[in-house]
């Protein structure tokens, strides 16, 4: 009766999603549409650096972005303040967004008008940065309150990102935060991270932030030519 | 949840295998789960009970894990070491040059395909005789 046949698989659980996530990657190249993948944890302040870009670089690019959350739609509302394309994706009680997922986003979001599409994934260091999105490039928010020492705690999202935003450098007499020892832990999770000192709220630091994104931005549509 | 999201790629990993060999039910998975691969089996197994009632070629299927231990190699001395004791510094040498050589996996290893007994292959006719 308990007679079965074994098959091989041998595969990772996450090959399906980072095929799906190539594919997504491939379809936006040809459409000439950079994703950015904006990640960091519970209130490092990513709707306010969002809409502080979205100032930076409205007059020159067209600007969509996705707010993924468990619930609510508080930071579509805060963006779509701003002008720009905004939806809210809801995961449904999951921690992160998979690269099917941002499909369904990008396809709810409209490509034909974009080109800068900001995915801002849920408020997490840990989950988000196991799951490719497809995005072009991945970004991070690290604030100064919560402490240097996070690339040391959450080694993958220092690992898998391109850029590490450090937000809120106003308060930095206030903490014991130290910029160079930082800088020092995220380069031995990933020796080729920028790293960038912002302050979101008085917009100190958004005009690099804004040349850095405006370069990838052009060097993704060129290599598509 | 971080293993729900596991899970649901682990079932759709094998529906697509599942399909591309007729198979049209699954008995169990097995799963190769490194020591620090960040994933809890207490909550994947859970998220897994609840996930597979939902799928018709997996539903009632066992999760069989397997953890793989973590090791970690010094690039200076050439120790490999056991990872969750020592972290990222060289109990012999206390260099941090060091790399996890095992222990971050999921992998789906095998999947278990139930085979019909000869009894049930039998005509419903001849077996009614």
């Amino acid at each position: 009766m308990d007679k079965v046949k074994i098959l091989e698989i041998k595969q990772s659980v996450f090959a399906s999603n980072d095929r799906q996530a190539d594919q997504l990657r491939a379809r936006l190249r040809e459409k000439g549409v950079f994703l950015l993948n904006l990640m960091s944890s519970p209130g490092a302040g990513k709707t306010t650096t969002l809409r502080r870009t979205i100032e930076a670089l409205q007059n020159e690019l067209r600007i969509g972005v996705m707010e993924a959350d468990i619930d609510s739609d508080v930071d579509a509302r805060a963006i779509a303040a701003t002008g720009a394309k905004a939806i809210q994706l809801h995961t449904g009680g999951m921690c992160h967004l998979d690269a099917d997922m941002t499909r369904q986003g990008l396809e709810g979001l409209g490509l034909e008008d974009v080109d800068l599409a900001i995915l801002e994934n849920v408020g997490n260091l840990v989950c988000p940065a196991e799951f490719d999105t497809g995005a072009s490039k991945n970004a991070m928010i690290l604030s100064v309150p919560e402490g240097h020492d996070k690339p040391l705690k959450y080694p993958l999202m220092f690992t898998v990102c391109d850029v590490v935003l450090v937000n809120k450098i106003d308060v930095l007499p206030y903490f014991d935060f130290d910029m160079d020892k930082c800088r020092e832990y995220i380069h031995m999770r990933n020796p080729n991270a920028q790293v960038i000192p912002i302050c979101a709220r008085t917009g100190e630091g958004i005009d690099v932030w804004a040349d850095w994104l405006r370069a990838q931005v052009a060097a993704w549509k060129n290599t598509n030519c | 949840m971080h293993e729900l999201g596991i899970v649901f790629h682990i079932i759709r990993t094998v529906e697509e295998v599942g399909r591309e060999n007729g198979v049209d039910r699954v008995s169990a998975v097995t799963l190769e789960l490194g020591e620090v691969s960040g994933v809890l089996e207490d909550y994947l197994q859970d998220c897994w009970q609840w996930a597979v009632g939902r799928s018709d070629m997996l539903r009632g299927a066992r999760l069989q894990v397997e953890i793989i231990p973590a090791k970690t190699l010094c690039e200076s001395c050439g120790l490999v070491y056991p990872t969750v004791a020592h972290g990222r510094t060289c109990p012999g040498c206390g260099s941090e040059s060091t790399h996890l050589v095992q222990g971050n996996e999921t992998m789906i290893r095998e999947i278990a395909v139930p085979e019909p007994t000869p009894e049930e292959t039998d005509c419903p006719a001849a077996g009614a005789v």
